[in-house]
């Protein structure tokens, strides 16, 4: 089975979505995602789908429950690149993906990725909680 | 070949051509029907001289029941394209049915001198003739019709984008400054073409201002709410400018909240907060 | 899926819907071909072009013979599911299309029938 290949850039993960994803290869895309934010102890995961012709619910889905559980592993994640028609299609279908964060394209998305990085080191001086 | 009511149609078109075509031209210039100012006289030529060489290929073939047979297919060709030619042109349905009404006429002579004293014949031919001409001329109405609404949404498209531009104000923010009534189409070209202007401009702040509409129903409040939350899909976010009093009503009353959007009262209120929002800062210079 | 997805969104090109249009139909069409491989146990997609009048239109029609749905009223609602979707399958893509139509009774399957005009 083809799998989604997963760059490392840093402490980010980079994930390019570049065919038309059938649901189980959505599904292996969020378990592999999973595995790779913990063995590498990202911080983010920018997820460019700007080559995705359509997002439906199941997509949509996948696309909230990565936001979810990085969240959980102590990661942001960053959808970017959503098109137009995408875009309108996934509000009128009811999904507008309120805890996913998304930005215009992978450049703005890792901008995004690092001032948050940022701000969360400067502002958690002394925060037990980061240092593992 | 011989179609089988032993028509003598094919072999009067074929034999008189150019006959027929000569008076048919005459036929079109002269009088009421003449359209010159529209259509040059070598055009009118070609047209007509194509046209008759079709219509005897496709009498040739047989089949005068039904011009919508596939012997037919090139004279129907050559209909469409005329007649969208002419819908664009300026040209009046009627001026186009009469292009093929006024072959009657050419057609009736030859066929009547042909016919000679078969009375009988010359009945049934005219009848034939009849027939066709008006299918044809019928279907270049229909055809008409078809081009003119295609031209006419086009143009309500067109006018629809010019009417609300989207401008750019600043590195990375995009404003669209709505004015005069808002209909549901209105809305969704514009909204459609304002996140196609978020993507190709790279913009991450789109103020839409709305202090130039006089009133919102229900209809464009959703639309603008479903811009907001799609452009924020996107990855840019929207300002909504200038809600006036009873539009604020609408949109509460709607039971929605403007999820995601930030609202300003003035545009200038939009514009200082987006380049605040871009890392600028704003402030007056010493004089 | 896929495949059908690629087909409809073939025919939407050639049929010159607009891109939105276009991403709202295959949208939907992915939707419903889902609810008919995972309620309905397997089934039929077709594809119909339709004309009326100069209009052009695309209707998409999705057939199984699964258990049916015992409150249709119900699984068009928002939010409403039965398995560990979202319950937007249904009446999301009622949203995507022009005309809707849904035939059901349990026991005797699916059939769900849309319409998206140009
Ligand atoms: N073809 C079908 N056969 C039987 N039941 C169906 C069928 N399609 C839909 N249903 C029922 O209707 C419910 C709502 O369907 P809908 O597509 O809206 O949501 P879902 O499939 O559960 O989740 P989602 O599509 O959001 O992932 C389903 O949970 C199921 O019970
Ligand atoms: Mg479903």
């Amino acid at each position: 089975m083809d799998r989604i290949p997963i760059l490392k850039m840093g402490p980010f993960l980079l994930v390019t979505i570049q065919v038309d994803m059938h649901d189980r290869l959505a599904l292996s895309l969020q378990d592999d995602l999973a595995e790779r934010i913990a063995s590498t102890e990202a911080r983010g995961v920018l997820i460019d789908i700007s080559s995705l012709e359509i997002v439906d619910s199941f997509i949509g889905r996948v696309l909230a429950n990565i936001a979810a559980v990085s969240r959980v592993l102590d990661a942001q994640t960053v959808v970017v690149g959503m098109q137009p028609a995408v875009a309108i299609t996934l509000v009128e279908l009811g999904l507008s993906l309120p805890g996913v964060r998304t930005a215009l394209n992978v450049e703005r998305g890792m901008e995004l990725l690092r001032a948050a990085l940022e701000s969360e080191t400067l502002g958690s001086d002394g925060d037990a909680s980061t240092a593992f | 070949m011989a179609s089988p009511d032993s028509s003598i149609l094919p072999a009067v078109v074929r034999d008189h051509q150019r006959e027929i075509l000569q008076q048919w031209i005459a036929e079109q210039s002269s009088g009421s029907n003449a359209r010159s100012d529209l259509l040059s006289d070598a055009e009118l030529r070609q047209q007509s001289s194509e046209f008759l060489q079709l219509f005897r290929e496709a009498v040739q073939a047989g089949n005068l029941g039904n011009v919508m047979g596939t012997e037919w297919q090139g004279v129907r060709e050559l209909l469409a394209t005329v007649s969208k030619a002419n819908a664009i042109r300026g040209f009046t349905p009627i001026d186009t049915a009469t292009f093929v009404l006024s072959l009657k006429r050419p057609l009736f002579q030859q066929l009547t001198t042909d016919a000679g004293s078969d009375a009988d014949l010359l009945a049934r031919e005219t009848w034939t003739v009849t027939t066709v001409l008006d299918s044809l001329a019928l279907f270049t109405t229909e055809v008409f019709q078809r081009s003119r609404e295609e031209v006419i949404s086009r143009q309500q498209q067109e006018l629809m984008e010019l009417s609300t531009p989207v401008v750019k104000l600043w590195d990375g923010i995009l404003a669209v400054p709505l004015i005069g009534t808002l209909d549901s189409a209105r809305t969704q070209v514009v909204m459609e073409s304002l996140l196609q202007r978020i993507v190709d401009t790279e913009a991450g702040i789109a103020i839409i201002d709305i202090a130039g509409v006089p009133t919102v129903d229900t209809l464009v409040a959703q639309h603008l709410i479903k811009t907001v939350a799609a452009a924020r899909l996107m990855g840019a976010e929207c300002i909504i400018s200038g809600i006036r009093p009873q539009i604020a009503q609408t949109i509460v009353h709607l039971g929605v909240e403007l999820v995601g959007a930030v609202t300003k009262a003035t545009l200038a209120d939009a514009i200082l907060y987006a380049l605040r929002q871009s890392g600028w800062s704003v402030s007056r210079g010493r004089s | 899926m896929v495949s059908v997805r690629q087909a409809v969104r073939a025919w939407a090109v050639e049929m010159k819907f607009s891109l939105v249009d276009q991403t709202k139909l295959v949208t939907a069409a992915s939707e419903l071909a889902r609810n008919t491989l995972i309620h309905g146990g397997g089934g039929s997609a077709r594809l119909e072009a339709l004309e009326d009048g100069g209009r052009q239109g695309i209707r998409l029609i999705f057939e199984d013979q699964g258990p049916g749905i015992e409150d249709v009223k119900l699984a068009l609602t928002d939010g409403y599911t039965t398995g560990h979707g979202l319950g937007l399958g249904l009446s999301g893509s009622r949203r995507l299309v022009n005309e809707f139509e849904i035939t059901t009774s349990p026991g005797e399957g699916t059939r769900v029938a849309v319409t998206k005009w140009k």
